[in-house]
């Protein structure tokens, strides 16, 4: 069934939920757990699912995102039918490039047209899951719906700056929508997490309808006003969600993976693809104690390593100590160190005897390149 | 402009390895699994793309499949390409006769129209028993500097091993004087390491000439070079003084996995501009637990350790549980060291089980020798496997 679908995701919807990483890529290319990038999670959750097409959506800073996905083939999505297709911005004298999902999407409907696939999956960038697209798309057929998102149970307010919530009747019927609620006192609510599953001609019909009426808003033109007449379906997603809104939340959410059980249904039972960078095995040389951290390849550590997610490449000195931290690709961090609840980006540089901390709610961030 | 490459590499990868025991069982030697990650032929073949050879032909005949696959289009090597690439050349039935490679030699001449496809000038011909760093494009610089038909690399061995290699006897210009295969009485410690560059012509011309010689057994080292010498073609040496390895035995498997470890190794497989290209696993970071206590290691992608590691190798997505001791070892992808097992002085090939306080080995120090085990077998809980053992099946203790 998922051979009849094709997936879309929105590289750069989100992109100022966390502004520090975001500032020079699109969140899609936002690094993630050692070797990741955010939309490695999204791509491989539709590539396990079956699906061989993938149009990716991208408007500004999508340098790092062409870079990240190359010809696709680490998706295995090099395809002489599909595949991986970017689909940069559209414009001319008359067409601004978008501002909203709903005018990407309307700039999209030539690569929608010649596709052949009955169905479509929209998925943004913000979540981390292990979601079966193939059912979804069952349990859209199921239902025999119109529209199906999937949602989250959440009980923590959501940080995004725009998001939806659902209220699903006993037969999973949306009977309301709400953008953007005040949550406060709320408990337990139904978070949509950006995954969204339609017909092919459905989605066509609705960009041209909208066109002509001209609507610029996905969840208030066409969602929130015609959750009455359209049959809006939601999908319950009972597995571990974590949605990326804002620094507290990346840095939560990469050290949740710290956990055994959700590192082991992230990770678990399928493969999460990346870019491989060939890097040599991380070594961890006399003198080194690392604990209860995630170590990518590339890494040399010498010194103490505590709590911490430590990307390629990262190079730890004799006597340094660092803990809660979540150090990006090739940064170096020289001899006696201390770092507490830090984020560096890439490449960044920590000379010896610098001590710095942040807290859990506001770690530290040095930004990409940085020399201190 | 006729199509062609200046260079096409030749390497043969139909080594049985029969000294490595259960390692090869079921593979052939480059495809033995070295350094955490990678497996002997990334080596020669990350060598031939760092040096800019981007043909190479990987003469296969024993137990092809598993290193078929690990091959596969070339794409981890950068190795796909649209005209040259990677190729798997196995033995094929023709109309004349169909015959198995007979030896070094006879494996490059029955493959002799793969190469003459490319219209090469030269041609470098490796084996895929070695760890090495080596820039053949250098090697074939010196190769038309001394307008040489054929160079052979050299490496300086001790005296006292010299009798188990080809060695080179050379006049000061690097000329070759005499070839001796394992000499009992060796006159020089010049080592051939199996590198040969050729100009093209001459090698067809040899290898046509030793394929009609019914008195000889088909090998570069026996007969194709003693021929080319005693004829008084250019033969010169290639001095080479980095790191060379034959990983052929137990015990030099063991050692050359051991001389990566370190600030300082002996071999550094991370050397930015000198990557070493494979198949990369598909696994999350490893993870380091609360328990584990990393010293002196390597550690690959995907695994899982709550126990202690010393002075070890580990591949992809092995798994050390609590109170288990992995030291002095190396230990392949996807093996699992259960609670308070200990490994000590092994070698362990790919996804076996070490039950519950089941011991493997003995300390280095006891002299019993490397314990190895084979492929997809299980040591029961409490078993003791001794130093120096080596199984290839399940194993339930005494």
């Amino acid at each position: 069934m998922a051979h009849s679908t094709v997936g879309v995701i929105f590289s750069n919807i989100h992109d100022e939920n966390i502004p520090e990483l975001s500032r020079h890529r699109t969140m899609a290319s936002v690094p993630f757990v050692g070797r990741y990038r955010l939309i490695d999670f999204a791509l491989s959750n539709m590539v396990n699912s079956g699906i061989t097409t993938v149009g990716i959506v991208t408007k500004n800073n999508y340098q790092s995102l062409i870079d990240h996905l190359g010809s696709g083939k680490e998706w295995d999505l090099a395809r002489k039918d599909g595949g991986i297709i970017l689909l940069p911005p559209y414009s001319d004298e008359t067409d601004k490039p978008y501002t909203t999902r709903l005018e990407a999407l309307m700039s999209i409907t030539g690569f929608l047209t010649h596709r052949k696939e009955d169905y479509v999956v929209i998925s943004d960038c913000d979540g981390i899951s292990h979601m079966d697209i193939a059912d979804i798309v069952r349990f859209h057929e199921e239902k025999g719906a119109d529209i199906t998102m999937v949602y989250h149970k959440e009980t923590e307010p959501c940080e995004s700056s725009y998001f939806m919530t659902l209220l699903p009747g006993k037969d999973g019927r949306i009977k309301g929508l709400k953008i953007n609620p005040n949550l406060k006192g709320e408990g337990e609510y139904n978070l949509y997490v950006n995954v969204m599953v339609m017909r092919r001609e459905f989605l066509i019909n609705t960009i041209q309808d909208a066109v002509t009426r001209g609507f610029s808003s996905f969840g208030r033109d066409i969602l929130t006003k015609n959750v009455d007449t359209l049959k809006i379906y939601g999908y319950e997603f009972c597995g571990y969600y974590a949605g990326v809104n804002s620094m507290e939340d990346y840095y939560k959410h990469s050290m949740e993976l710290l956990r055994r059980d959700v590192r082991h249904e992230i990770f678990g039972g399928r493969d999460i693809y990346t870019k491989v960078r060939d890097s040599a095995p991380s070594k961890y040389l006399d003198g080194a104690v690392v604990r209860n951290s995630l170590i990518s390849d590339g890494c040399v550590i010498e010194g103490t390593v505590e709590n911490c997610i430590l990307f390629r490449g990262v190079k730890v000195g004799k006597g340094s100590v660092v803990r809660n931290s979540i150090i990006m690709q090739d940064t170096v961090i020289g001899e006696n160190v201390s770092l507490d609840c830090v984020i560096t980006d890439k490449n960044v540089v920590i000379r010896d005897r610098r001590t710095l901390a942040g807290c859990e709610t506001l770690p530290y961030f040095i930004a990409k390149g940085r020399m201190l | 402009m006729l199509r062609k490459k200046e260079c096409v590499a030749m390497l043969l990868a139909g080594g049985q390895g029969s000294r490595l025991y259960a390692l090869t069982n079921n593979i052939a030697k480059p495809a033995v699994a070295f350094g955490a990650k990678y497996r002997i032929i990334d080596f020669p073949l990350s060598n031939c793309i760092n040096s800019g050879i981007d043909t190479v032909g990987v003469l296969t005949q024993y137990e092809p499949l598993e290193l078929n696959e690990y091959i596969g289009n070339g794409q981890p090597w950068d190795l796909d390409r649209a005209f040259g690439g990677v190729h798997i050349l196995s033995p094929y039935q023709a109309k004349k006769k169909s015959s198995w490679f007979e030896g070094t030699a006879n494996a490059i001449y029955q493959n002799l129209h793969f190469m003459q496809k490319y219209n090469p000038d030269y041609i470098l011909i490796l084996s895929g028993d070695h760890i090495y760093k080596m820039n053949y494009a250098e090697m074939l610089r010196a190769h038309k500097a001394t307008g040489a038909d054929c160079t052979i690399a050299a490496i300086e061995v001790p005296m006292k091993e010299a009798s188990r290699f080809g060695i080179l006897n050379t006049n000061p210009d690097g000329s070759i004087y005499e070839f001796e295969e394992k000499p009992k009485q060796p006159k020089s410690n010049l080592a051939s390491m199996g590198i040969y560059i050729f100009t093209a012509e001459k090698l067809y011309k040899y290898l046509e000439e030793d394929e009609a010689n019914p008195a000889s057994s088909k090998d570069f080292g026996k007969d194709v070079l003693p021929a080319m010498l005693k004829a008084g073609e250019r033969m010169f040496s290639y001095r080479f003084s980095g790191y060379w390895k034959d990983v052929g035995t137990i015990s030099s498997l063991w050692e050359s996995n051991m001389d990566l470890l370190g600030k300082d190794p002996t071999f550094d497989v991370g050397d930015p501009g000198w990557k070493i290209h494979s198949r990369n696993p598909l696994a999350p970071p490893e993870y380091i637990g609360e328990t584990a206590d990393v010293e002196n290691s390597m550690i690959a992608l995907g695994c899982e350790i709550e126990g202690t590691v010393k002075n070890s190798v580990l591949a992809s997505n092995v798994v050390v549980e609590k109170g288990a001791t992995v030291h002095d070892s190396v230990v392949m992808a996807g093996t699992v060291v259960k609670a308070n097992a200990s490994v000590e002085y092994s070698i362990i090939d790919e996804n076996v089980v070490v039950e519950e306080g089941a011991s493997v080995g003995q300390p280095r120090e006891d002299g019993a020798g490397i314990a190895v085990l084979g492929k997809n077998i299980g040591i029961a809980a409490g078993a003791k496997v001794q130093g120096g053992a080596i199984l290839d099946k399940d194993y339930k203790g005494e």
